[in-house]
């Protein structure tokens, strides 16, 4: 895949301060955010958080109560959808019941000035970028789940926008055919150059398909980083939480340098040595998040030392490319650890061994909000 | 219970029918039932004659009466369903994009007058259009006119009369067409680019369509057989085929001739409810996925 070409001077979006009230309900809560020209941006978050408004908002379909957007320098407070430079694809697609495909993607051009020659070449071309050319003359209920999402796509990628708004874009594809898409979202954005505003809920798809993610949370943006820095750093136990899997042990700051800290944990029934160091009080209440690919399994006895426990193997679910077991701890607690399967006929680990389980310094992350 | 609405059909509709379709070949007798038999056992010839009588059909071809009565009643059925269209789109698309709460008290008001007795609800207009009514009244009094306008026995009163009666029958198919449609369409039209009139001539009208047409026959197929609405409030000079046909029924006792008429007024709203009929199968089969 070729590099993403993002011009990391240029926020083509800001969006500042802005809140949405519906009456006593705040669905978007001070949003500050600034989009650059040609990124793949997703805003991610659970149902009711808050991102279907927001982008509702830079579409035109509701109007902040209070804060600015601005699209290429020009505030768009009191510019109606039909006078924005942004399209938008909707989540149900929205096709025209009644008109062929090709007229569906005619629909935005017809409203400009533009002669019905170049309207359909134009029309031909985007559609032969989604691949749909033969489908031309369908009606949209004669294609397939997929087919429906690359005419919405074309639909809103015809009047070459500067920004385009996606509604779940994959939400009502299969697994497979998602996968698919994905890819093919990514190289559409690569060629037209377009900068993209993803809204979805599933992590997966923000994962791959984003240059940056916005998490959201009642309302508000939690964490903006990019796919690894939001896997890997998390900012704070929500996103931990959110993004992928995560064991998470409450714990007790004993030790504060710059270089390391070291972290009483009662749960694990040892200390977690830290090789950074943090911000935080000494004796603070902290959190200790540890992803469970980054735990290693052996069998073994007994635990000494530091980052490492000693438990017993509950629960196995074998994924194919990789195993999750449930380990219960001798205090009690169960962890997560997931384990690539590597060799056909390894001997695993299987249920009720004692095992022994082992993480770097480096894995936790500690979280004190 | 498949057979049910079969059976149900069949005695009250296409039994009367035939007996109509009879009777409509018939010679018109004095004695009673009023007609004569089609077929006659001849007891001395000892053979079954049977007697056509087409003159009752050809008086229909033949009398420029029935001609213009026929052309008269399309007329002001058309124009009616033109009217309650006009008038009901904007009510039905009204109450279909207000609030559920306040939607049912709209449908409500619109089925409300039926609660009343529609020849009541008829007569009542007499009382408003007459010369000396509600409106000629309210109007001289507010001296917006001299003299008392003739409103009453006029094509404006039988346009009244039918618009203000069919109205609901407008309304309701519409309402239901209109109440179905996904908003997010109108969205996607405006973020495409489309002003707001754009988007409903585009979108909205195109896909109310249906509606349209269910509620146009509903107006129309009634409107054209009408006789109560213009026996009371209509002109006396120019009649509708639903009038002549109840004169010849109950006032001359033709009931050949009147048969006639109901069998080609029946021929003549057929052609509309073939064209319904297959527009509806067209639309059934462009939905089914």
């Amino acid at each position: 895949m070729a590099e993403r070409v993002v011009d990391r001077q240029n926020q083509y979006l800001r969006i500042e301060g802005v809140t949405k009230r519906f009456g006593d309900f705040v669905a978007v809560d001070n949003v500050s955010l600034g989009i650059f020209k040609g990124e793949i941006f997703c805003l991610l978050g659970g149902s009711g958080c808050g991102k279907t408004t927001l982008l509702r908002m830079l579409a035109g379909f509701e109007s902040p109560t209070a804060g600015r957007i601005l699209i290429d320098g020009q505030d768009m407070a009191g510019i109606p959808p039909y006078e924005r430079p942004v399209n938008m694809m909707f989540q149900s697609y929205a096709l025209f019941p009644h008109m062929t495909v090709a007229a569906n993607v005619a629909f935005g051009l017809e409203q400009e000035r533009i002669a019905r020659p170049e309207i359909d070449r134009r029309v031909g071309e985007m559609l032969d970028i989604v691949k749909l050319g033969e489908f031309a003359k369908r009606k949209p209920h004669q294609l397939s789940g997929g087919q429906r999402q690359r005419v919405a796509l074309a639909r809103a990628l015809v009047k070459k926008p500067k920004l385009l708004l996606l509604d779940e874009p994959l939400g009502a594809l299969d697994k497979k055919l998602r996968e698919h898409t994905q890819f093919e979202l990514i190289n559409l954005q690569e060629q037209l150059g377009v900068t993209f505003v993803v809204v979805t809920h599933d992590q997966e798809e923000a994962m791959t398909l984003a240059s940056r993610i916005g998490v959201m949370n009642k309302g508000q943006i939690v964490q903006v980083g990019t796919p690894t820095e939001i896997y890997e750093f998390p900012n704070s136990r929500f996103v931990a939480d959110f993004i992928g899997s995560v064991n998470m042990f409450e714990g007790r700051l004993i030790e504060d340098e710059p270089g390391h800290v070291r972290i009483r944990c009662e749960e694990l029934d040892t200390t977690v040595f830290v090789s950074h160091g943090i911000s935080a009080a000494p004796d603070a209440r902290v959190f200790v998040a540890i992803r469970p690919e980054k735990i290693e399994m052996t069998r073994g006895q007994s635990a000494d030392g530091e980052n490492c426990v000693g438990g017993v193997v509950r629960e196995i679910a074998y994924m194919g490319d990789l195993s999750v077991y449930l380990v219960r701890l001798d205090g009690g607690r169960m962890v997560r650890v997931t384990i690539p399967n590597i060799e056909r006929h390894d001997e695993r680990i299987v249920w009720d061994e004692r095992v022994v389980l082992r993480w770097q310094p480096s894995s936790p992350v500690v979280l004190t909000q | 219970m498949v057979a049910a609405p079969y059976l149900w059909l069949f005695v009250f509709f296409a039994v009367p029918f035939a007996i109509v379709f009879k009777i409509s070949f018939s010679y018109m007798v004095t004695t009673q039932p009023g007609y004569a038999p089609l077929f006659e056992w001849i007891e001395e010839a000892q053979r079954l004659v049977a007697t056509f009588n087409v003159a009752n059909y050809q008086v229909l071809l033949q009398d420029s009466l029935y001609l213009s009565t026929f052309l008269y009643s399309l007329k002001v059925a058309a124009i009616s369903t033109v009217l309650c269209l006009l008038l009901g789109y904007p009510m039905a698309y009204a109450i279909a994009r207000s609030a559920p709460t306040t939607r049912n008290l709209f449908l409500m008001l619109i089925i409300l007058p039926f609660w009343t007795s529609f020849l009541l609800r008829v007569y009542a207009w007499i009382g408003l259009l007459k010369t000396n009514g509600v409106i000629n009244n309210a109007l001289l009094a507010l001296g917006v006119i001299d003299q008392p306008l003739v409103l009453l026995y006029t094509d404006f009163a039988v346009y009244v009369g039918i618009v203000y009666s069919y109205l609901p029958f407008m309304i309701l198919p519409l309402y239901s067409n209109l109440e179905k449609h996904d908003l997010t369409l109108l969205e996607a039209a405006s973020d495409l680019g489309a002003r707001p009139v754009k988007a409903f001539f585009k979108i909205t009208l195109p896909l109310s369509m249906p509606g349209i047409v269910a509620g146009c026959l509903l107006v129309f197929i009634p409107a054209v057989g009408e006789f109560v609405i213009p026996s009371l409030l209509g002109r006396t000079d120019q009649l509708m085929i639903g009038t002549v046909l109840s004169a010849q029924f109950f006032g001359a006792r033709n009931w050949p001739v009147a048969s006639a008429v109901a069998i080609a007024l029946l021929l003549l709203l057929l052609l509309p409810i073939l064209l319904f009929q297959r527009y509806q199968q067209r639309e059934l089969e462009a939905s089914r996925r």
